[in-house]
């Protein structure tokens, strides 16, 4: 609640429209006990009295009655009336929406058929036919606007509630043995129940406004009664002569709508989900690097080198080491795997080379990142902006959500060709083709005209990397490229990766959680561990005797496939949370070869030989060989 | 011997259609007559590539789903009420994603509680002694009752859907992927819970899972689905090494091994074959190394051996 508040404070607007709303809604409140004349004494020897005169501060209307009392009233009026209304529309709106949206098909379509008659009428004409057949009068014109404004939020519910009916909790409550009625009430309803509040808070004003409207005609609140519409509608004889009969009520219908729209804009911000995860703040295009400037004096040979890499996540005040001093090299044709678990910062190191990382909060704090010699971080935007996708390309693990739904596959390639240089229609076309032939696309013509959704995981996951391809890059970072497939398409594309290597002498990043993946196709491996690289070294070293806990440990953990049924090696405890890292060695509450040393100190990384490193006190003897 | 859990030519057919504006109707079959028989006490497991149908199969399993035709009988009892309230004291599910299948706005004793209230209408007391033993069984702190489910990770939300599906005291629990959304490390972890919880509350198991060495190494007998249809059956110990079908093998062969080199052992630029356009014969066929011209005329019938495995192959590998 306190968070609501917090979040709704940010927006001033809402904030002033929340402050107007209240201080309105306590005048209409306390009106019953406030010294005011009664609203309904007819006084004509004093009629049409301009405001601030004697008596009546706002004035008088045509039959000598005071303006503020009749205003105060008729707000009080205005705004029950149309929160009763809204109310009633939302009850029986939500009620249609989650009964179609819940039990689907035919009575889906039964109702939702119902719902678009009712909508098909004009508003206004609806309400008239229905306050006609029932008769004028306050609570006629209350029903009327309550059954206009029941499809809009039947409509909304009923595609909010059909999101959720298909969601496991809905059927895991179905297998609690919950009746289809309990199943609304306390799994649909609560997690609706935002949407209907929104809905809410954006229609009230235009309910109040309709009731005016109603009233105005003299369909709605009959005379002595005032509410503003119908205090608009008695003053508009004398709208030339005595104008500030209609102002006063204008005014204030003004007034309680903008504040009730300004509210309503706020509620619904805050309870948005998007929002909620700041997806309305732009984030730049590169990575803000904040760092001395690096000292790395000399320039290797060496085609990409990540030296002491440091990345952070700034949220508030809470600062998340999402890459903790982080260093990896990947030679020219070589591939380097990255293997950790969710958390483990192996995605967020990837994605600091080409300064990737969303920002804010993302921020690089210390390293270089030398490519060919010259350190990516020192670039500007601009300059990074050319090389991305030419000299350093991506794989992302879901290629669904990687490649634009409304182009083909051609149109998307040809933007990735086009995207570094000149070239012609023609020749992006060829070149096109010739990518989809490198990664092994059957019928490569056709799939030219093809959308995204009409390929398979495995096909689009190949264009994926076919636009990696487009620049002849030297580097391909592959971030979890085959996770989201089968196992047998996996192997297709584990290979394709491997051939590409071969015949473009392509150097790869891989980051994976197999170590079986790993295995087959590189030449080298970092194990990552709560932001930091705890072991590195060949592949098939590492393999076949680990030198850091961690690495035996979770190879151990992985069942192997041959060996039938048998107990598995798990690790005990949770890794640790990334904004409370311990003072030690982060693996050493679930280390069996913990000793007191390794709770005390950062644990620094040490050569071990045979081109191998490790970071830890005590690590595993390991093989030589 | 009874069966645990038994079905019987087992289908499932959606209504589809060409396109938005077409109006021929036909059906696509998810599930195509599948029988199986799992034995009291065994964890029986089922693999699959995505779109086999091992989640249609399993939703058919509790009562989620009706089948279109077929039977299934639980302890020698037919269930041809597709209702799963009388399914879920007998069977229940484990779902593959945790935090999902809790619903975010209630508490994690709100959500355990469901079962026991309606479907063995406990009272209060007796509910507390049955939620505290639950929550001992699969290592859960009872200070977590009050909690909401994004309060935990992803390793403690699966224990807590576990306890869920074992307060309503079934014999048979259904795993669909249990473990594939979670950590390695935590993987281990649940599937050594599972073991435990199956000695300790005499369970049966139906393992669903895409990842064969898990489905490996805790079931004792394995069946391989392809396309709708069971292809092979066998031991554990045995379908993966000594591949009957040449889609298991095609599946041992690509699941990634450490020290195994990279093979590829099929026709490549192939996938599963197009749902609105059901090959004739055998559906593996387009894929197979192995086929021969019968393969894509005639659908191989199931062949069961003696030893209880099966395979459904006009030229299955020795």
């Amino acid at each position: 609640m306190t968070r609501f508040i917090a979040l709704f404070a940010r927006s001033q607007l809402a904030f002033f429209g929340l402050i107007v709303l209240s201080f309105i809604l306590l005048l209409a409140i306390f009106t019953p006990f406030l010294p005011l004349n009664d609203p309904n004494v007819i006084d004509t020897s004093n009629r049409f009295k301009l405001p601030f005169s004697e008596g009546a501060i706002l004035g008088t209307d045509h039959l000598g009655r005071d303006l503020l009392s009749r205003l105060l009233w008729g707000t009080r009026l205005s705004i029950a009336v149309g929160l009763c209304a809204a109310i009633i529309a939302a009850f029986i709106g939500s009620a249609i929406g989650i009964t179609a949206g819940y039990y689907g098909g035919h009575a889906d379509n039964f109702i939702m058929r119902g719902v678009d008659m009712l909508m098909a009428f004009p508003y206004i004409l609806l309400a008239l036919a229905i306050v006609a057949a029932l008769g004028p009068g306050l609570m006629n014109a209350l029903i009327a606007v309550a059954i206009v404004n029941i499809p809009f939020f039947a409509r909304n519910i009923r595609g909010v509630t059909i999101g959720i009916v298909h969601r496991e909790f809905v059927d895991a409550a179905r297998l609690s043995g919950m009746s289809n009625t309990k199943i609304i009430i306390t799994e649909i309803l609560p997690n609706v129940f935002p949407v209907i509040v929104i809905a809410m808070s954006t229609t009230v004003g235009w309910m109040i406004l309709e009731t005016a409207g109603l009233s105005f005609l003299g369909l709605g609140s009959q005379p002595p009664q005032a509410d503003l519409g119908s205090m608009l509608g008695e003053a508009r004889a004398a709208i030339i002569t005595s104008p500030h009969t209609s102002v006063v009520p204008g005014i204030m219908i003004l007034i309680i709508v903008m504040a009730i729209n300004l509210v309503g804009d706020g509620v619904r911000d805050v309870l948005d989900p998007r929002l909620k995860s700041g997806a309305l703040s732009t984030p730049r295009s590169t990575t803000e690097v904040s760092k001395n400037k690096s000292n790395t004096g000399l320039k290797n040979q060496i085609l990409l080198s990540i030296n002491a890499l440091k990345t952070e996540f700034r949220i508030g005040d809470r600062i998340l080491k999402a890459v903790d001093d982080v260093s990896l090299t990947v030679d020219k044709g070589q591939c380097l795997g990255i293997i950790g678990e969710s958390g483990s910062g192996k995605s967020v190191t990837a994605l600091s080379v080409m300064r990737l990382v969303s920002s804010p909060p993302g921020v690089i704090t210390n390293g270089s990142i030398d490519f060919n010699g010259g350190d990516l971080l020192e670039l500007s935007s601009e300059d990074l902006r050319a090389f991305r996708g030419k000299k350093i390309s991506y794989v992302f693990q879901d290629p669904l959500s990687t490649l634009h739904p409304l182009y083909t596959v051609g149109q998307q390639l040809s933007e990735a060709i086009q995207s570094n240089s000149y070239v012609g229609k023609s020749e992006k076309n060829k070149k096109a083709l010739e990518l989809l032939k490198a990664v092994r696309i059957s019928n490569p013509e056709k799939r030219l005209n093809s959308y995204p959704h009409e390929l398979s995981g495995g096909m689009r996951q190949r264009i994926g990397i076919a636009m990696a391809l487009a620049n002849d890059p030297d580097i391909i970072i592959a971030d979890e490229p085959t996770t989201a497939l089968d196992v047998t398409v996996q192997a297709q594309i584990l290979k394709l990766f491997q051939d590409l290597r071969r015949e473009k002498g392509l150097a790869l990043v891989f980051i994976t959680h197999d170590f079986g993946v790993i295995s087959q196709i590189c030449d080298k491996v970092a194990v990552m561990y709560a932001g930091k690289v705890v072991e590195i070294g060949p592949t098939a070293k590492i393999l076949d005797s680990p030198a850091h806990p961690y690495t035996a440990r979770l190879k151990s953990c992985v069942p192997e496939l041959g060996q039938g049924k048998r107990n598995l090696l798990a690790i005990p405890g949770f890794p640790p949370m990334i904004d409370n890292m311990p003072s030690g060695c982060a693996f050493a509450s679930r280390c069996q070869k913990v000793k007191q040393n390794c709770y005390l100190t950062a644990v620094d990384f040490t050569n071990i030989g045979q081109e191998r490193g490790v970071r830890c006190l005590f690590p595993e003897e390991i093989k030589a060989g | 011997m009874v069966s645990s859990l038994e079905f019987d030519k087992l289908s499932k057919k959606f209504p589809a259609r060409k396109g938005a504006l077409s109006l021929s109707k036909f059906e696509v079959t998810a599930v195509n007559t599948v029988s199986l028989k799992i034995k009291p006490g065994e964890t029986f497991g089922l693999v699959g590539e995505s779109g086999c149908g091992k989640s249609t199969l399993a939703k058919m399993l509790v009562g989620l789903l009706k089948p279109t035709s077929g039977r299934i009988i639980i302890d020698g009892e037919i269930f041809d009420k597709s209702d799963p309230k009388i399914f879920g004291k007998k069977i229940q599910y484990v779902f593959q994603d945790p935090i999902s299948s809790l619903n975010p706005r209630k508490t994690i004793r709100q959500i355990i509680e469901a079962p026991l209230k309606n479907l063995h209408g406990m009272k209060r007391p007796n509910r507390d002694t049955r939620i505290k033993e639950l929550f001992d069984a699969v290592n859960l702190r009872l200070d977590f009752l009050d909690r909401y489910p994004h309060e935990f990770s992803g390793g403690q939300a699966q224990r807590i859907g576990i306890a869920r599906a074992l307060a309503a005291e079934p014999k048979i629990l259904v795993l669909d992927e249990p473990v594939s959304a979670l950590d390695v490390s935590i993987q281990a972890q649940v599937l050594n819970l599972l073991e435990e919880l199956k000695e300790k509350f005499g369970l049966t198991y139906f393992f669903i899972s895409h990842d064969l060495s898990v489905v490996e190494a805790v079931s004792d007998r394995v069946a391989v689905m392809y396309f709708g249809s069971i292809v092979e059956v066998g031991t554990a110990k045995e379908i993966f090494s000594k591949p009957k079908h040449p889609y298991t093998k095609l599946l041992a062969d690509s699941a990634p091994v450490i020290g195994k080199p990279l093979t590829l052992n099929e026709k490549s630029g192939y996938e599963l074959p197009d749902i609105l356009n059901p090959p004739i014969g055998c559906a593996f066929s387009e894929r197979c190394v192995f086929a021969k011209e019968l393969c894509s005329k005639e659908t191989p019938i199931f062949h069961e051996s003696k030893n209880g495995s099966a395979v459904s192959c006009h030229y299955p590998i020795n």
